[in-house]
């Protein structure tokens, strides 16, 4: 683990917000004009009962109400606190006062009542594993699990499995051209899968109905849906049953692609799949799920060569983690959650991140070829896996024809070969990619599936570019 | 081998039977699958129907498990289609990163013009500053980043007023994209406004480009005045070729339009066919081919209008004094009609005093000093003028002055800035366009010191922009005085909008002061003075973020 160096408070010693400087606040910011907002009220005399210690950074700003606004920025983790009622997170004053310890650096000293309250419940709750945003919350609170607790729901998941066997074996009977008629019954056992606490199984179910009918070669989609869930279904009774025919990393696949994930706190104590690496942040991405943020990080270590991907979920309201910005660097240890093809990965006491020296080329990448033997590769492992990311070397994005229902590509710089891009991918992602490329060859990181590839970043020459 | 391509693009695995899915790395997998569609086949069908391969429902979940992992794990890439031709090479140079980041939130902040949930009413107004931003970035010469020119495009699609800017910094980027796309084809239909600006306004341009001359011959009636009015910018003499050719043919509306065109970079080139058009079947053609002939003082049209209107307007001594007479004309006859003198006087106007006035208009104003003893036009201005024509004449002068661009004639006739504003002959705001920018300016502000704002508005719409200090300094004194005066500041939305487009950064620091909320008084409307706190914080934060964007730019304003 790299020790934490963001501050040197004890003593006399001058405070030194290390890691942090004015563009890791500028990352910080959830929009531009918070950040223009903030640089502006940084440089007001509003401020007052300002200081710093203890990692934590505090200052009250008179606004337009009668009391000023009370602010704590968490400097380990870049969470803040305002009394201010702005529903963005963090807000314009906590910037405004991260921006002004970055500009001039304060003694530290004990933290008033009001900071230090907060800071202590904020460290607490972290404390507790990286616990309430890093985790997805589930029903029944994980920590307390018993293994009595657990094995009840396991004996549930099963007999949700076996339930499930039976409506694929009565559906595969009567036919896949009957399931374009209604799917009425699978919203129910879609909704007994949530209550055996197996939301990888329920959510599998939903996807199910959502595909007759559904354009083209619908039936070829379903039947794979279908064979899959059956897989998994056999996949986890076997498990379940204490099979050896399932090796020890397979078996953790099924059962996270079930549901039973492996809690981050456990996870960072006891996970044997440890990395120490300067880490490139390669993309981050957002995606609403299930009313839950999910934010997606992957990263390349850059003396192992090991792709990583950091997935977190947040309630609605719930402060962002600061985002990295892409071709940036975290030097610190990840553990990788157990699996058959192991891609998802913690951050402990998370380091600071840094900005890279100078733009830097990229990771090295592959082919077309080669990032769909890699695909290969891990669905070998994890026949569940939809998509692998991939660095793609030398590739130019092309268009479909005007009025043509083709698909867009990402062609090999020798014109031999090409991804074609999942439709999953958005227009006017793909247009700046265009642009970025101006028709010349550029590196392009994303993920690479069987529907096709999804570009996050692009590199061109000393640029990166997040899509 | 039975090789397909599935709904993704991607070409799948061949056939498990075939042996080694790949050399080298693992032998042929398992038993032998049933082919794929025949699996989905069964699948279709239904196993109680019939006997699917593997013999049930389960075996044909087996099979059809273990083909989907294998056409997966096996999936081949697509045969490339041709990459489009790169892009050619932009000479500008990139934009400093701090002025990247500023377009990337005006852009992101566009679709909000004064209006969106998160807007307070404090904040600056990011669709008032787009188009400053765009035309001092364009205008410093710099290249848009690679990544922000489409949403450039999209913005320049949605928003006219932004087009020439925004396309001129996507520069040869933004045109090979627009080749790729269909939705961004206007801009292949818009000459690059980089030729434009080079050749300047009156030297003969290129020549019309095949292009152009096919949009004008077949395009929409909007096309046609866009090509005919980007052509007659670069090279006047073309445009008129263009548009005498087809002539005949056109509409009377279309005509009237087109003509209307030719205003730009008019010259005597153009006489002889707006002659012509003086004889056009449509009244408001003839009328408008008239109006730009008078424009012209060197053409026939002007002297056979300065001749009449010379007949009709004199000096008489009277008891010593001089003074001008008038004898307005009897009669509208044919050659005069022919002329585009129209008979029928508008409401509330004498018929006698109508003819006058549109032959005074239409004749140039260098005539009246030989006419009148040698005068200049301030003593012209100044001479009394008998039996009530004065203010008819004077009028007609002041339309005079601003079609023939006459600066000593407009100053004359605009009067000293301490008059009541509807004291004069004219429009003060259209005399003023006539006049030096700096002389604009201090008859604005002089004008603002003694009458306030509410007239303000179109005055201050003539002026130079950024305003000068002078006007600024009287605009923020006269938004101070309406605030103690008590008054709304909404009563002044149109004078503080224009405030935050046209006053210098360097007015921000007057401003602050106002910013406070100030304590009520007896007479002042319920909340005006937080209102107008409101307003100037609006205003100043607007100033903040012009001063910041021309510094980033690294361009003085």
């Amino acid at each position: 683990m790299v020790p934490h160096t963001v501050l040197h408070m004890d003593g006399n010693r001058v405070a030194e917000a290390v890691g942090w400087d004015e563009e890791r606040v500028r990352a910080l910011a959830p929009d531009t004009a918070s950040h223009t907002a903030a640089d502006r009220l940084a440089q007001q005399p509003t401020w007052s009962e300002e200081g710093a210690g203890q990692d934590a950074v505090w200052g009250a700003c008179k606004g337009s109400g009668s009391r000023p606004y009370r602010t704590v920025v968490d400097l380990a983790s870049g969470t803040a606190h305002c009394t201010c009622p702005s529903r963005k997170l963090p807000c314009k004053h906590a910037l405004a006062l991260l921006l002004r310890r970055v500009r001039e650096p304060l003694a530290g000293v004990e933290p008033p009542e009001w900071a230090g309250t907060w800071l202590a419940e904020r460290r607490r709750r972290a404390a507790r594993g990286a616990g309430g945003e890093t985790e997805r919350p589930s029903q029944g609170s994980g920590r307390s699990d018993t293994a009595a607790r657990r094995a009840r729901r396991e004996a549930r998941i099963a007999a949700g499995a076996e339930e499930l066997e039976q409506r694929l074996a009565d559906l595969l009977g009567e036919g896949l051209s009957a399931s374009e008629r209604g799917g009425a019954s699978w919203e129910e056992t879609a909704a007994r899968m949530v209550d055996a606490q197996a939301p990888g199984l329920a959510s599998r179910v939903r996807e199910l109905t959502s595909v007759p009918g559904s354009g083209e070669r619908w039936p070829e989609r379903l039947l794979s849906e279908c064979a899959l869930l059956h897989l998994l279904d056999r996949a986890f009774l076997a498990t379940h049953a204490g099979s050896a025919a399932i090796p020890p990393p397979l078996a953790e696949t099924v059962r996270s692609r079930v549901g039973l994930t492996v809690e981050t706190a456990r996870l960072l104590s006891e996970g044997t799949d440890r990395l120490h690496d300067r880490w490139l942040v390669l993309a981050q991405r957002d995606t609403e799920e299930e009313r839950l943020t999910a934010r997606r990080t992957w990263l390349r270590g850059c003396a192992s060569g090991r792709t990583a991907l950091l997935l977190s979920f947040r309630a609605p309201g719930r402060p962002p983690e600061p985002r990295l910005p892409c071709g940036w660097l975290l030097e610190e240890e990840l553990v990788f959650h157990p699996g058959a093809a192991p891609l998802r990965a913690a951050r402990g006491e998370g380091s600071a991140p840094q900005r890279p020296a100078a733009g830097g080329a990229g990771p090295p990448g592959t082919s077309p070829l080669g990032a769909l033997r890699a695909y290969g590769e891990a669905v070998r492992a994890d026949p569940w896996l939809e998509r692998w990311p991939a660095v793609l070397e030398s590739v130019v994005p092309v268009p479909p024809a005007p009025g043509s229902s083709e698909r867009w590509q990402l062609a090999a710089e020798s014109g031999e070969s090409a991804l074609p891009v999942a439709s999953r991918a958005g227009a006017s992602e793909l247009w700046r990619l265009t642009a970025v490329s101006g028709g010349r060859p550029v590196k392009v990181f994303g993920e690479c599936g069987h529907q096709g590839f999804v570009p996050y970043t692009v590199w061109s020459g000393e640029e990166v570019v997040a899509l | 081998m039975s090789e397909t391509t599935t709904t993704s693009g991607l070409r799948s695995a061949p056939s498990a039977a075939a042996g080694p899915s790949r050399a080298g790395t693992r032998p042929s997998a398992g038993p032998v699958l049933p082919p794929w569609q025949e699996l989905v086949d069964a699948a279709l069908l239904g196993a109680v129907r019939r006997r699917p391969p593997g013999g049930s429902a389960t075996a044909l979940l087996d099979a059809a498990a273990a083909q989907t992992v294998r056409r997966r794990a096996g999936a081949q890439p697509a045969t490339a289609r041709p990459a489009p031709a790169p892009a050619p090479e932009d000479p500008r140079p990139a934009m400093p990163e701090a002025a990247a980041r500023r377009l990337a939130w005006l852009l992101a902040g566009r679709h909000r013009p004064g209006g969106g949930t998160e807007r307070r009413a404090a904040d600056p107004d990011l669709a008032e500053l787009l188009p400053q931003w765009l035309a001092a970035a364009d205008e410093a010469g710099y290249a848009a980043p690679a990544e922000q020119v489409p949403t450039l495009l999209e913005a320049a699609r949605g928003r006219t007023d932004l087009r020439r800017h925004a396309l001129s910094l996507a520069g040869p980027r933004g045109r090979w994209l627009a080749g790729l796309n269909p939705e961004w084809r206007f801009v292949l239909r818009s000459t690059p406004p980089s030729t434009v600006r080079a050749t300047g306004a009156v030297a003969a341009g290129p020549a019309p480009t095949d292009a152009e001359q096919l949009l004008w011959s077949e395009g929409l009636f909007a096309e046609r005045v866009a090509v005919l009015t980007e052509i007659r910018a670069r090279n006047p003499r073309a445009a008129l070729e263009l548009l005498a050719a087809e002539w005949g043919a056109e509409r009377a509306e279309d005509r009237l339009i087109f003509l209307d065109t030719l205003r730009h970079g008019l010259s005597t080139a153009d006489e002889e066919f707006l002659e012509q058009a003086l004889t056009d079947r449509s009244r408001n053609v003839r009328a408008t081919a008239a109006e730009l002939l008078a424009t012209l003082p060197e053409s026939a049209y002007a002297a056979r209008m300065a001749k009449r209107a010379r007949t009709h307007v004199g000096l008489d001594r009277c008891d010593g004094a001089a003074r001008i007479t008038v004898e307005a004309p009897h009669e509208v006859d044919a050659a005069m009609r022919r002329d585009g003198v129209a008979s029928a006087p508008p409401r509330g106007q004498g018929q006698r005093a109508w003819w006058l006035s549109q032959l005074v208009d239409s004749a140039p104003l260098g005539g009246w000093r030989d006419r009148l003893g040698g005068r200049s036009p301030a003593e012209i201005v100044a001479l009394p003028v008998a039996d009530g024509w004065e203010r008819e004449l004077h009028a007609a002068w002041c339309r005079a002055a601003v079609r023939q661009q006459a600066p000593e004639w407009a100053r004359a006739l605009i009067g000293p800035p301490t008059a009541p504003p509807t004291h004069g002959p004219g429009d003060p705001a259209k005399l003023l366009t006539v006049l030096p920018e700096e002389e604009r300016a201090d008859w604005a502000a002089r004008f603002i010191a003694v009458h306030g704002l509410s007239e303000a508005f179109r005055i201050l719409g003539a002026c130079p922009v950024p305003w000068s200090p002078k006007i600024g300094t009287a605009v923020v004194d006269a938004l101070e005085i309406a605030r103690e005066q008590g008054s709304y500041p909404w009563s002044f939305s149109g004078v503080l909008g224009l405030a935050e487009r046209c006053l210098r950064p360097s007015a921000a620091e007057r401003l602050t002061p106002l910013t406070a909320v100030p304590d009520e008084s007896e007479d002042s409307a319920p909340g005006a003075g937080a209102y107008w706190a409101e307003a100037f914080q609006r205003l100043v934060t607007t100033l903040r973020v012009r001063a910041e964007m021309y510094a980033e730019l690294e361009v003085e304003q």
